[in-house]
């Protein structure tokens, strides 16, 4: 350990590279200081100024795009800024501005501390903001022990009800084996490149560059294939895929809307960039196993998702169901990205197209709901177009999105990952893919039906009353926020050219 | 003037859309319907002026073309608008059923008229833009933008069975037109042309062709893809459930023009590109258009009591008639496909506008509960009279030409087919003629007398009058001079269709 090393090394602290985690880290911090330090009558300023710190960050990472320290090892080999991760950052703290948005709906309606709720969220998104820039499987499983360890916080968030704390307890146990699988195999991957060396303590099968060159060196290494399908098991927990999915119904159902909605957009996201870049980067030697297993995954996926999700009536279920399927579409995405390099694009494209749908349904869910958000079934949505027109609409550009129905930008998405998996010559999987889509048909427009379509009821009966709590009116930022949602959605399905720019492709 | 003319194109296609735009924005009602007047005027103006502007000796080329980058140029997408000889015709047919149904749907009184009219715009705009589409990959963003407002018209504005009958549509048609999407994707990838523009297509394909078994795969899954949205046998039971259900003007735009998609892309795409595929598939898709629409729907229309129920089937079979057309792979059978695409397009545009019309009078569907109502509206009874018989494809209407013309393409491809084809033409004799007997002659029933007792029948206002007699001239004008289209037709096909089947036809094995 030479003092040259040392300097090295120190050199390699660029503090500034990670000044949106840091500056989003303690301006989470500083709430908490800020709930002790102001009157009680000015908390209700508090969230605010969470929104406020949040889309400075934004601006900051937003202005700051082309970083210097692009493609840089920095920290020692830890972190390593690429242009994904940059796309990663501004996706994750748009995704977290709308989960704040929603939070500030949800949250008043119940008797629960406010505060922590944009702590952890924000902390949360730091922590998947360096999750999708590490480049070492330390600093790797540091960032995702953060992530999980805030949703198992989150997704209990409501202490009162008995659904959710059920959620919070699946997530927690099953959070715990997914992570025990995923260390597992970080430690045979780490055990298989053997340099146990004292000397440079960070050039070891932590690194994924000396990993990926091990791998290409030994690619039917078996402690090493078994490693890396064991941390690949991991992040199909992450985005729930099969056989992984199996907490998603009772976690979405039971956490309030808007932790929800940070699984299914934030979390899910970060799982996709995390295996791609495992794939891309670390893993490539191994694509004749890791092909067919991710393969197999993708279509069992797509397959249990839209059939579980065929029959679902609960909103926030039938969510999570259909999530699941969308991971099977991205998959597909995952495993072209193996042959044709633009796949990654795909992938990014279709989760920004994800988000908007989403976070537009999301807050339509909210504004439905009441105290009791986990009951939510596609009955309450009845009359919904005719006494709500301006819901309903978004409703209808959300689920349509999703749907993958042209001009809205779902269908885009779901374009590009068609052609790219022709390209990759994956047309099983296609197969699978379409019939998925035609099946998802069934669900969303009966969701868009029962806001929608009137059904046809004999005269004679008597006409049960809806049973759904009061619908909060939106407000003017409210309508705004929806608006924008849908109207970027709208105008990405006819005219992608802006996101299309933007991603590295 | 070419690029005159090819703003014009853009125009034609952008009014409607735009115009359900202001109206969306929460423009007053009274306001709302004259600017949709306009919006379905404008087209059809632009649409007659183009077509009497269009070059006569240049059918076989685009004209009026014009290009733009939405974003997804390095895949080879871009917005390219133009119109050739095949495209032209039902560039027109769009524009005319669009005004006939705009103008109807102005005057229907319609519950939520404001959504109404706008989902109307956005299909007819979608429907303008799916034939003035160069670029395949928004051929089929158009088809799509028309078809979801039909899904959501029938859910809120259908009859009986709305909810069912929307929710099969929508699962029927989003299979079928995601298995063209593959298609048209696989020909992309597989081309090799890195571009979605026909032009560029045709020439990249027509330098090399595709192996035979991609051609073979390809057109399979165009054959299934378009088949379910041009309802081929066995996959047409949407059809007349959806038509059964629908409002009348989407009706009339559906089954007149929408439907006419899937033929469109057979003659335009997959014939010119894929032309040993089509061989290959050739007679499995005659014999499922001879026996399965033309057979056993003509028998199971002559069974139906309900009058919408069996416009839908009888659409569904004379869709038979274009299918053989196209299985003959000949120029004079795509030919005669495309001039009975725009004829039966017109007829049955306005016999699902004159059946609601009847539903007014009569207040039911039921062929059975009629009778005698020509003495009371005797303008309803001469034009439904007229419609059935275009419908039947007698002399003197468009769809004669398109029938005859197929025929005698079909008698060198098949006896066997020709014969069941004519005796289909005595099939839909037989159901039309009835229902025209059963509607407006004899008796009036029961029913009726009650009904005409409480509400006098009153004949046709001009709300309905005016796009019937539209249909109406359009049918005949083409029926006594049909080279009013079959010239640009004529041009776009030796080059379209035949020289590419005929040039590569001694390559491959002669098929049994």
């Amino acid at each position: 350990m030479t003092t040259d090393y040392l300097k090295s090394v120190a050199d390699s602290n660029q503090w500034w590279a990670l000044g949106p985690e840091i500056i989003l880290a303690c301006a989470a911090l500083g709430l908490l200081v800020m709930e002790i330090v102001l009157p009680k009558k000015d908390h209700r300023f508090i969230p605010f100024i969470a929104i406020l710190a949040q889309a400075m960050v934004l601006l900051t990472v937003s202005l700051n795009f082309r970083t210097i320290w692009l493609g840089e090892n920095l920290f020692g080999g830890l972190i390593k800024l690429s242009p994904w991760g940059q796309v990663a950052r501004v996706f994750f703290l748009v995704s977290s501005l709308l989960v704040s948005f929603l939070g500030t709906l949800c949250l008043p309606r119940t008797k629960v501390p406010r505060v922590e709720f944009y702590h952890m969220v924000m902390v949360v998104t730091a922590a998947m903001m360096l999750l999708v820039q590490s480049n070492h499987f330390v600093m790797f499983f540091v960032a995702l022990e953060t992530v999980t360890i805030g949703f198992y916080i989150l997704v209990s968030y409501f202490r009162d009800n008995a659904l959710t704390l059920e959620a919070g307890l699946k997530y927690l146990v099953l959070g715990a084996l997914s992570s025990a699988i995923m260390l597992f195999g970080i430690v045979l991957l780490y055990g298989a490149v053997g340099k146990v060396s004292l000397n440079g303590v960070t050039h070891t099968g932590f690194e994924f560059e000396i990993l990926n060159n091990f791998l290409r060196h030994h690619p039917d290494n078996f402690l090493a294939i078994a490693g890396a399908l064991l941390v690949v098991g991991g992040v199909a927990f992450k985005i729930g895929a099969f056989p992984f999915q199996i907490w998603i119904p009772d976690v979405y159902q039971g956490a309030p809307t808007p932790v929800t909605a940070f699984l299914a957009v934030s979390s899910k996201a970060a799982g996709f960039a995390v295996l791609l870049t495992l794939v891309n980067q670390v893993f490539t030697p191994l694509a004749s196993i890791l092909v067919p297993v991710l393969s197999l995954l993708a279509a069992a996926t797509i397959i249990m998702g839209n059939l579980a999700a065929l029959t679902q009536r609960n909103a926030k279920r039938l969510m999570g169901l259909s999530g699941i399927s969308h991971a099977g579409y991205l998959l597909i995405g995952v495993v072209a990205s193996f042959t044709v390099p633009w796949a990654t694009s795909a992938v990014w494209f279709y989760l920004c197209t994800y988000l908007l749908a989403s976070m537009a349904v999301f807050g339509v869910m909210a504004y439905l709901s009441g105290p009791d958000d986990t009951n939510q079934t596609l009955d309450h949505y009845e009359h919904l177009a005719k006494q709500h027109p301006f819901l309903g609409g978004i409703l209808a550009v959300g689920l349509g999105s999703l749907a993958g129905i042209p001009p809205l930008a779902g269908f885009m998405g779901k374009l590009l990952l068609f052609i790219v998996a022709f390209q990759a010559e994956l047309y099983s999987l296609l197969a699978v893919a379409i019939s998925g889509v035609v099946l998802s048909i069934y669900y969303y427009f009966g969701w868009i039906k029962s806001a929608y379509f009137e059904a046809w009821r004999p005269v004679s009966t008597e006409t049960t009353p809806i049973t759904r709590s009061v619908i909060t009116i939106p407000t003017l930022t409210g309508k705004w926020i929806l608006g924008l949602l849908a109207l970027a959605t709208l105008l990405l399905g006819c005219y992608p050219g802006p996101l299309s720019h933007w991603l590295p492709f | 003037m070419n690029s005159l003319h090819a703003q014009l194109l853009q125009l034609a296609i952008a009014t409607p859309l735009l115009a359900a735009l202001i109206i969306a924005g929460g423009l007053p009602k009274r306001f709302a319907v004259k600017l949709a007047g306009l919006a379905f005027v404008v087209p059809a103006l632009i649409a007659a002026w183009l077509w009497q502007q269009f070059p006569a000796e240049g059918g076989a080329t685009y004209h009026y073309l014009s290009n733009f980058d939405t974003g997804l140029g390095r895949f080879g997408i871009t917005l390219k608008l133009g119109l050739n000889g095949i495209a032209l015709p039902l560039f027109l047919l769009a524009a005319i059923v669009g005004l006939a149904a705009g103008l109807y749907a102005l005057r229907s009184g319609a519950e939520r008229l404001k959504l109404y009219l706008m989902l109307l715009l956005i299909m007819q705009g979608g429907l303008l833009g799916v034939f003035a589409s160069v670029d395949i990959f928004f051929f089929y963003f158009f088809h799509e933008l028309a078809l979801i407002p039909t899904f959501i018209m029938v859910g809120i504005w259908g009859g009986r069975d709305r909810n069912y009958a929307a929710m099969k549509m929508t699962i029927y048609l989003t299979a079928g037109a995601l298995l063209s999407l593959l298609g048209l994707i696989a020909i992309y990838v597989k081309s090799g042309a890195q571009s979605f523009d026909l032009i560029e297509l045709k020439a990249v394909l027509a330098h090399q062709g595709l192996a035979p078994t991609a051609q073979k795969y390809i057109f399979g899954l165009l054959l299934f893809g378009f088949g379910t949205l041009v309802s081929l046998w066995p996959l047409h039971t949407w059809a007349p459930l959806g038509y059964g259900a629908a409002p009348s003007s989407a009706a009339m735009l559906h089954a007149g023009v929408l439907k006419k998609f899937g033929l469109y892309g057979f003659i335009q795409i997959a014939l010119p590109l894929l032309p040993l595929g089509a061989q290959t598939w050739a007679w499995q898709l005659a014999l499922l258009a001879g026996i399965g629409n033309i057979l056993v729907i003509g028998f199971i229309t002559l069974a139906q009591r309900d009058l919408k129920q069996m416009l839908g089937y009888s659409s569904v079979m004379h869709m038979g008639y274009c299918f053989l057309g196209i299985s003959c792979l000949s120029a004079i059978g795509t030919g005669g496909v495309v001039l009975l695409m725009v004829a039966h397009g017109l007829s049955v545009a306005l016999l699902f506008m004159l059946a609601t019309s009847v539903h007014h009078r009569t207040h039911t569907f039921d062929l059975a509960e009629m009778g005698g109502l020509a003495q009371k509206t005797p303008v309803l009874a001469a034009c439904f009279v007229a419609g059935t018989m275009a419908s039947i494809g007698l002399p003197a209407f468009a769809n004669f030409w398109g029938e005859l013309t197929i025929f005698v393409a079909l008698w060198k491809f098949s006896p066997g087919l020709t014969a069941v084809a004519v005796a289909g033409v005595i099939i839909s004799a037989i159901y039309g003629l009835r229902a025209v007997a059963r509607i407006f002659f004899g008796p009036p029933s029961e029913h009726l007398q009650q009904v005409m007792g409480q509400h006098p029948p009153a004949d046709l206002g001009w709300g309905e009058r005016l796009p019937a007699l539209i249909l109406l001239a359009a049918l005949l004008g083409l029926g006594f001079y049909p080279q009013l289209l079959s010239r640009s037709i004529n041009q776009a096909l030796p080059i379209g269709t035949a020289k590419i089947i005929t040039g590569s036809a001694p390559t491959s094995p002669a098929q049994p």
